[in-house]
């Protein structure tokens, strides 16, 4: 069977113009395919950037709250009410809000605020400098390392600005796992300090970050959250409906929808023409291998060998070659949205499953329904 | 007393139906011995082809029955028919239907390939018929780099690579100048011809009818006769 695969592969691989062809449009499609999935993806987890990075289990929010960074403000009683729930282990404010900055020229720059617990810190950034009990020093804030650090001037500690008419002092610079998607830098505070210096509406709780004791216990704080007329959701299911409402409201699923269909078609309309050319210059040449003594079976295996050599061949190279733009593009902007996940590979290995099917078939039939005879009527 | 290779009775085969019915072979007999180098002659579209392909396994007939080595080879299955005929025919078709992609070797060690041979293996062994049919020296080629006599000659070498009993050649010279097709005709008959191979020939080239041992007229579907030529 080696050999005959060995065969297949020579007649494949010798016919460079075509195999290059095929290479091009398989790899041409995963290529698209895998960009636009991993863009999408990356601006789906760039979009739950302070969900990740505060790392909260549980969030209570107002049911209105289709995305982390438009949240409703809930009055202080809901915390109090979480906190005497069963099953709570601890409950903690949070304040996330946006606020604009006046920096050292006189310019205004908006700024994402999170305004941490008082007494725990929760969720509180990892720091590169600065101590974090400094946070408690007047004016203190954090500034984020990321992309957008550059907007705030490259604050080092010490560094001041202003914000609503109060100073704040740079006390810390962290990093965080996740940027935001929206190009604001971020802020770390008090939660104290963020609703006294941050013009808010009547309710500032932005949301209420809960610990539950055991995995058990969440359905029943879900249960009590809802009865006080607030939603609490896991942060998987946070995240989860925040790309929801991307991929759902905002028409990016859809377009992601068409450009990966779109991408589907070229790849298909290439690669499965290119390859169904390719049977066809050699159908009297297969003809010739049936009449010699081939088996069916074995013809369909050569060409099922060839069409998945190529597709996954054109996977790797669609795969790599999407991998070094994103790494290229990251180069120059670190917080460029796109990130690769297991479910883009998955995908694109099923899109690119689906060409290869689809063109061998195309290419099996034309070669089952060939006779031996017409090889000898020429 | 020399063996029985082939034994065709009553063979025949139509194509269309009604008004369109074309009887190409009409109740042949036929019987080919080991040793002997058979000619099917007669003019285009006396049906020829048509019982060649049946006596090797090709083209199912309408009627008849077709024994090779004494198996009805009608009354097997597709896989065991493909079998068969990677097993004891080699086929040398008229426009030699060699892989421009491969070379001139592996072309040749495609029914090794197809038998289970390993590669390496098939190819070594390709260049052994190479070297039988005089192209040793060509065997990294591809085949058109190649004329149309030694094309000819790699088909013949891929045929006689899977050891075939029976050995099919189409219209052999048909592609190729009087001279080139007789010295082949010549070769097959003094190298590939042995007392444990009989060869058939389709053709309509008169000038390779010397290299005969029997030769039998086929006209309108019909054998009319044979002629018993000197081996």
């Amino acid at each position: 069977m080696r050999g005959i695969l060995r065969l297949a592969f020579k007649l494949l691989v010798n016919d460079k113009a075509k195999f290059t062809a095929l290479l091009l449009g398989i790899t041409f499609a995963v290529f698209l395919i895998m960009f636009i999935t991993s863009m999408f993806s990356g601006v789906l987890n760039h979009a739950s950037s302070t969900i990740i990075n505060i790392g909260a289990s549980m969030w209570v929010m107002d049911p209105a709250v289709q995305t982390v960074t438009n949240s409703v403000g809930m009055p202080d009683y809901v915390l109090d009410a979480v906190r005497s729930i069963q099953g709570v282990k601890y409950a903690v404010p949070l304040y996330s809000g946006g606020a604009l900055v006046k920096l050292s020229d006189g310019t205004y720059q908006s700024a994402t605020v999170i305004g941490l617990d008082d007494t725990s810190l929760f969720g509180r950034p990892t720091l590169l400098e600065g101590k974090i009990e400094d946070i408690y020093a007047e004016n203190g804030f954090i500034a984020v390392r990321d992309a957008e650090f550059g907007k705030l001037e490259n604050p080092h500690v010490g560094s001041e600005f202003e914000l609503n008419d109060y100073r704040g002092v740079i006390v810390g610079i962290a990093k965080v796992t996740s940027s935001g998607l929206y190009g604001t830098p971020t802020l770390y505070t008090t939660y104290e300090r963020a609703i006294q210096y941050v013009p808010n509406p009547r309710y500032t709780i932005s949301y209420v970050l809960v610990e539950p004791k055991s995995a058990s216990d969440i359905p029943q704080i879900k249960k009590q959250v809802e009865a006080l007329g607030y939603r609490a959701r896991t942060k998987k299911e946070f995240m989860q409906r925040t790309a929801d409402f991307f991929v759902y409201q905002t028409g990016g699923g859809t377009n992601m929808l068409i450009m990966t269909a779109i991408s589907f078609i070229v790849g298909l309309s290439i690669s499965g023409q290119t390859f169904y050319t390719f049977i066809l210059e050699n159908l009297e040449r297969f003809g010739a291998l049936k009449a010699i003594g081939t088996r069916n079976r074995v013809l369909v295996g050569m060409i099922l060998f060839q069409a998945t050599f190529t597709a996954f061949t054109g996977y790797g190279l669609g795969v790599g070659l999407s991998a070094l733009l994103i790494w290229l593009a990251r180069l120059r902007l670190a917080s460029y949205a796109a990130m690769m996940t297991y479910g883009d590979l998955a995908f694109g290995f099923a899109m690119v499953v689906l060409i290869a099917a689809v063109s061998s078939y195309v290419a099996v039939q034309r070669v089952l329904k060939i006779e031996p005879f017409d090889i000898f009527r020429g | 007393m020399p063996k029985v290779a082939i034994q065709a009775s009553g063979v025949t085969k139509w194509f269309g139906e009604g008004d369109a019915k074309t009887m190409a072979v009409n109740e042949v007999n036929l019987e080919a011995q080991f040793g002997e180098m058979v000619y099917i002659v007669g003019p285009s579209g006396s049906g020829k082809t048509t019982l060649l392909s049946i006596l090797s396994g090709i083209l199912r007939p309408n009627s008849g029955s077709v024994l090779v080595e004494g198996v009805d080879i009608w009354g097997l299955d597709s896989d065991q028919l493909a079998d068969f005929r990677l097993g004891k025919i080699g086929f040398v078709f008229q426009d030699y239907h060699l892989f421009p992609r491969l070379t001139t070797v592996e072309n040749a060690a495609i029914p090794l390939i197809l038998k289970g041979k390993n590669w390496e293996e098939a190819v070594r062994e390709a260049g052994k018929y190479l070297d039988i049919v005089g192209l040793k020296t060509r065997a990294d080629l591809p085949p058109v780099k190649l004329s149309g006599g030694e094309q000819q000659r790699v088909a013949i070498a891929r045929a006689i690579g899977s050891q075939p009993d029976i050995l099919i050649m189409d219209e052999p010279t048909a592609s190729l100048d009087g001279d080139t097709g007789q010295a082949i005709l010549s070769f097959v008959k003094k190298n590939i011809l042995n007392e444990n191979r009989c060869i058939l020939v389709v053709t309509h080239d008169e000038r390779i009818y010397e290299f005969a041992t029997r030769i039998m007229n086929m006209e309108d579907g019909r054998l009319k006769g044979s002629e018993v030529r000197a081996a």
